[in-house]
Order: C-alpha cells, then sequence, then structure tokens
C-alpha cells in the first residue's frame, strides 16, 4: 500500500483554530487539491478557507451553482486525479446524495465533511444537530458503504479530515467527518503536527479498475489522462467499465465487493477510546461534541461513588460492534446521549445482547449539558 | 463506420446500442472525423480528450464507443463532473456528449452556469426534442402541439432556443448544425474544440422512434427530409432573420469572444 509522511503546510506547534478551520487545514495536511463547493450555514468557514489556501498551493477551488454541482465536481477532480472534498450542512448533504450513491458505486474517492446543524429541512440553520448519522450511510439509494468519523474536538477536526482522507484513498470510498456545529465553530487548541502520516493512490498499471479477484478487493485507482482510457459509469459494469446492465452476475458480484470491501475492514477501521470502563456497570455511550459533556458527567458520577464509564466512539461507519458486545458481556447496561431520536443507541442495540439499553435524546437545537447526562444516569442506575 | 476512425473506438464493442435511423450514429463519426482533422493539423491529440456524459440515448455516443477517458455520470450532471475533471487536470481536452433532456432540463443550471464562468469546455448536445431512452416524453425543446407520452393532446409550451440561452450567457462558440448536414458540423465541432473557453454545438438529429412517429414521420428518410426542408441558415448580415416556422436556423451564432 503507498503510504509517504508528509508535512503539514501550517508550522508544526500550536494553534487556536475553529473547528471549520483546522478541518481545512487537515484536508490541505492529507494533500487535498480540489475543493467545489456552495455556501450553507455552518459549514461555510470551511470552504472560506480552502477559498484562500488553495490557490497558495496551486490547487483548485470552485464555487459551483449548488451541491449537486459541487459534488459532481468532486468526482469529475478525484478522477482526474486529486485528492479533492467539499463540505456542508442539512439540505445540502440531501441534495449529494444521488452523487454520493455514484462515488460509492464507482469506487470514487473523495471526503465530504458535514457539519450538522438542527434539522429536518431547513430547521434551525444555525443551530446544532447530530440527525444526520443514518442520512450519510443510508442516504442514498441501494446497498452501499462508507466510512464515518465523529470529531469531538478542533484537534480531531484536524486529525480525523486526514484519516478520512487516507481511508478515502485507501478503500476508494466515499468518506465522512461527521462533525457538528458546535465543534465547527469552537476555537480552541490544536497542535499541528511535525508530519502526517499519509495513504497515496494505489494505481497499478494495467490493471483492471473496476474489479477485483478477491471479494472484498479494492481495484487500482487510476486517473484520467494516463492512457488507461478509462469508462467510468455509475451503471452497473464489468471490471473493466463495460456496462452489464442486464447480466445478475456482475451486478450481485459488484455490490457485495463494494460492501464487503468496506466491512471487512471494520476491526481496523474501528476508532473508539474507554473512560472508566474497568469496572463500569454504567457505559455511557456518545460520540462527537456530546461526548465532551458525557466525559464531565461520568468523572461526576464517579465522584459520587457511581460506577460509570464512558465509551467515546470515534469511527461511526462502519459500525463499531465489538467494543460494545465485550462491554455487553461483562453485564454492563449503556446510556447513548445523542442530538437526535436515538440513531445511533439503535445500533448500540443490536450489539447490546439484550443488555438494556436507555437513551437521552435532545432535538432542540442546543448541545446536551454534562448535568442532564448525570441525572439521567442517576435515574436509570 | 470509415475504416480509418475505427482506431478511436474500442474494439470490444460490435454493435451500435442506436436504432435504425438515429442521427446519433452520424453525430458519432462526424465528433471523430473533426478530431481527426484536427489531429492531423497538429492541434489537437486524442490522447487529451476526456469524453463526460450524461444519462440518455446521447450519453452513449462516447461511452463505451470511444477508446479514451470516457465519464458517463448522473443524469444531468456531466457538465459539473467536466468542470472539476478539468480543474483538476488543465491539460485535459474535455467534451460533453449528451442529450437535450439531459443538458436543458434536469441539468439546465449547470449548462448556463459553466457558460457564464467561462469554463474552458465543449459541449456538444444531441437534440432529437423529446426524451428518447424513457419513451418519448416531452422535453424543454419539444415543438408546440406535438403529442408525446405525457402531453397525449399537444405539447402547451414553448421550446427553449438552447443557443440564445448558451450565448447570454456568455458562451465563447456556440453553432447549431444538424446531422442533415453533416460537413458543416464538423467545422462546428473543430472550431468548438479549438476555441478557449465555453463552446455549444447544438446538433439537430433525428429520433424516428421516439419523435419521428408522433408527428407521422415513420421511416428515418422522412425524417432526414423534413429536417432538410424546415432549417434555413443565418446569415450574418441579415440578423433579423426569423426561425423558419416547424424548424431551426442553422450556422455560427458566437465565435469566439
Ligand atoms: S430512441 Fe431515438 S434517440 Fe434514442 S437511439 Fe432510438 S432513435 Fe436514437
Amino acid at each position: 500500500m503507498p503510504s509517504r509522511t508528509a508535512q503539514p503546510l501550517l508550522p508544526p506547534g500550536p494553534r487556536y483554530l475553529s473547528g471549520n478551520e483546522a478541518a481545512a487545514e487537515g484536508a490541505l495536511a492529507a494533500g487535498c487539491r480540489l475543493y467545489a463547493g456552495y455556501p450553507i450555514t455552518p459549514s461555510s468557514e470551511i470552504m472560506e478557507r480552502m477559498a484562500a489556501r488553495l490557490p497558495e498551493i496551486d490547487g483548485a477551488f470552485l464555487q459551483m451553482e449548488d451541491e449537486i454541482a459541487s459534488i459532481s465536481a468532486v468526482v469529475g477532480g478525484s478522477w482526474s486525479g486529486s485528492k479533492s472534498m467539499t463540505a456542508t450542512s442539512g439540505p445540502g448533504l440531501s441534495l449529494m446524495q444521488e452523487c454520493l450513491g455514484y462515488a460509492a458505486f464507482t469506487e470514487t474517492p473523495l471526503v465530504l465533511i458535514d457539519v450538522q446543524r438542527a434539522g429536518p429541512c431547513t430547521g434551525q440553520a444555525t443551530k446544532v444537530g447530530g440527525g444526520d448519522i443514518m442520512a450519510v450511510k443510508y442516504g442514498s439509494h441501494g446497498d452501499y458503504q462508507v466510512v464515518a468519523f465523529s470529531p469531538w474536538s478542533v484537534a480531531e477536526m484536524f486529525s480525523l479530515t486526514v484519516e478520512a482522507f487516507n481511508w478515502s484513498e485507501r478503500l476508494r470510498v466515499p468518506a465522512f467527518l461527521l462533525a457538528e456545529e458546535a465543534t465547527g465553530h469552537l476555537r480552541e487548541r490544536v497542535d499541528i503536527p511535525e508530519t502526517v502520516e499519509l495513504y497515496e493512490r494505489d494505481y497499478r498499471p494495467g490493471e483492471a479498475p473496476f474489479g477485483h479477484p478477491e471479494a472484498d478487493g479494492v481495484p487500482s485507482m487510476p486517473r484520467f489522462g494516463q492512457g488507461e482510457n478509462l469508462m467510468v459509469t455509475g451503471s452497473t459494469h464489468d471490471d473493466w467499465g463495460f456496462r452489464k446492465t442486464e447480466d445478475p452476475v456482475v451486478q450481485d458480484r459488484l455490490v457485495r465487493r463494494l460492501n464487503q470491501k468496506v466491512l471487512s475492514r471494520a476491526d481496523d477501521l474501528c476508532r473508539y477510546e474507554g473512560y472508566e470502563l474497568d469496572d463500569a456497570e454504567l457505559v455511557v455511550v456518545a460520540y462527537g461534541f456530546t461526548a465532551r459533556a458525557a466525559l464531565r458527567a461520568v468523572r461526576l458520577a464517579r465522584a459520587q461513588g457511581v460506577k460509570a464509564g464512558l465509551l467515546r466512539l470515534i469511527t461511526i461507519w462502519p459500525f463499531c460492534s465489538r467494543p460494545l458486545a465485550e462491554l455487553a458481556g461483562r453485564g454492563a447496561s449503556f446510556l447513548a446521549p445523542e442530538m437526535n431520536l436515538g440513531q445511533v443507541a439503535g445500533l448500540v442495540r443490536q450489539a447490546a445482547q439484550g443488555r438494556p439499553v436507555h437513551e437521552l435524546t435532545q432535538v432542540n437545537g442546543r448541545s446536551i449539558a454534562p448535568r442532564a447526562i448525570l441525572q439521567k444516569i442517576g435515574e436509570v442506575l | 463506420m470509415a475504416r480509418a476512425l475505427e482506431k478511436y473506438l474500442r474494439p470490444q464493442v460490435k454493435a451500435t446500442p442506436f436504432c435504425p435511423g438515429c442521427g446519433h450514429g452520424v453525430l458519432l463519426g462526424l465528433i471523430l472525423r473533426a478530431i481527426e482533422g484536427l489531429e492531423q493539423e497538429g492541434r489537437l491529440a486524442w490522447s487529451e480528450m476526456l469524453f463526460v456524459s450524461g444519462i440518455g440515448c446521447a450519453a452513449w455516443i462516447p461511452s463505451p464507443n470511444f477508446k479514451a477517458d470516457t465519464l458517463h455520470t448522473l443524469h444531468g450532471r456531466a457538465v459539473a463532473f467536466a468542470v472539476g475533471a478539468k480543474a483538476a487536470n488543465p491539460a485535459l481536452k474535455v467534451m460533453v456528449v449528451s442529450g437535450d433532456g439531459d443538458l436543458a432540463s434536469i441539468g439546465g443550471n449547470h449548462l448556463i452556469q459553466a457558460a457564464r464562468r467561462g469554463n474552458d469546455l465543449t459541449v456538444v448536445c444531441a437534440n432529437n426534442q423529446i426524451y428518447g431512452m424513457t419513451g418519448g416524453q416531452v422535453a424543454p425543446t419539444t415543438p408546440v402541439n406535438l403529442p408525446t407520452a405525457t402531453t397525449p393532446g399537444g405539447n402547451p409550451y414553448r421550446p427553449f432556443d438552447l443557443c440564445k440561452l448558451v450565448e447570454a450567457a456568455g458562451a465563447s462558440y456556440v453553432a447549431r448544425g444538424s446531422v442533415t448536414r453533416p460537413y458543416d458540423l464538423i467545422d462546428y465541432l473543430s472550431r468548438g474544440l479549438t476555441t478557449p473557453g465555453f463552446s455549444f454545438i447544438e446538433v439537430l438529429s433525428p429520433c424516428p422512434t421516439q419523435f419521428g412517429r408522433r408527428q407521422r414521420l415513420d421511416s428515418a428518410a422522412a425524417m432526414f427530409d423534413h429536417l432538410r426542408e424546415t432549417c434555413r441558415y443565418y446569415v450574418e448580415t441579415e440578423p433579423e432573420a426569423e426561425t423558419p416556422a416547424g424548424g431551426f436556423l442553422l450556422g455560427e451564432f458566437v465565435h469566439g469572444r
């Protein structure tokens, strides 16, 4: 697998950035050289930073006419050989869904930063939400996979954007940074590292660009202009890109491989952190901005002698069932605080082997306070 | 297809996907002839070409037939994909080939915005005045009163004049040709490919299967005759020339700006 060590564009050391600014810097450090987007609150600062920074390094910045055009241009840019991305929120994500399916089906690497706001619909454009968990995975039609990471800090807006690019290039799959307005607009310290580890596109000349002998294999990733005479199509295609819209075997094999290439690597992709889990009877399962409050609540509960712990999910898709199953096997019960009506709680329940899973849902455009989680811990124990 | 042009075709493709009498096969050959001519003059290399298409019969002109990089995209979005591909690698010569429904209905905003921005693309719109692939529904280019699958009582709406549309949006090169006038079209395609900025070539391309039979032009020959009779040439010295009733004005409307 081609990987290399690179230097971020910012000099190493501490910086005071907003989450959205840090995400843009993470993208640049990851080697992103094309951004196409459309302004939308609360993600626009990512676009503005890319508009300022990409021309400095000979990258391409495109403000397109809408979100559909934006992600379409990202796919085109990716096939021309640039690591490419967009960022959006709420309604913009909805508009991008058809092309996300195209990217998944054509195995186009791209990164989408979704800075979640309170939905559905126009909702509360400037307020925080967390309701896109299912939308990023199931929003386009048909069976496909994505990779999604959930940052809880400005530092992770940087580092997980790099991760998203790496996995996107490595698996030829759309990868999300599933951020929230609160983290996007938070300003705090981020330490720009000396170096970042990057996965580069794996081009193996002459190999089939759309098929692999292994049932979970990732094909070679060429680009336009290399003389490969590529046939990229969103129709069902064989290993070389020829449309096969009547062949049941090709369709079945393709759809299964595209799913398997992500799912068979779920353990490698699964990132999480545990706090106070060793003897925890109640495990708070939290992610993103809510995990900050959850950690505070767990610490306060511990001070009261309550055996609570925190499992912080960093990877959201593919969903990390393994740590949950282990904790369930030890007899823990769970509490999932979320800025939606229980989208991750349902996934926790599937992994929890019948152990109780309690929900704390909040969809009022505000982040969940530590005391609300602490109070809920008291109620369920 | 002339043997000399076979070098541009994928050998694996054995048959045309188009109906008998469809104009798209003619257009396919004319695009190749235009490019061959430019190659012979040293003004373009086939290896630089990227062909981008949307969804519909015309989108199958380049994909999979052309032995080049081809990007067969979503319905309506070909121009937007092309803008990104060109931005990431400006050395590519990017041609969009798609139909009127694809480019002017579902993709209409992408078309005019790219013309306004002056994105360096050559957009070839095969206009058959109807939705062919999906079975003959009304398009934004369908003539008034024509019965279609979704306007059984006749189309109540005016069609777009696509050339005027992209001209007003700021395109650098705008021409309309017809597959019944192949040599003119080769010229328009060549000039579109060599004019910097946004070039637009509308190509009247008969669809006997869906368009012809709805106006009792059942045979391909009848459709070609009809096109020949109802088109007239735009003459720059007579800018007031009216579009003939039921037909089209052919010619170059903008060349370089
Ligand atoms: S339906 Fe019409 S446009 Fe499509 S291939 Fe047949 S004749 Fe050509």
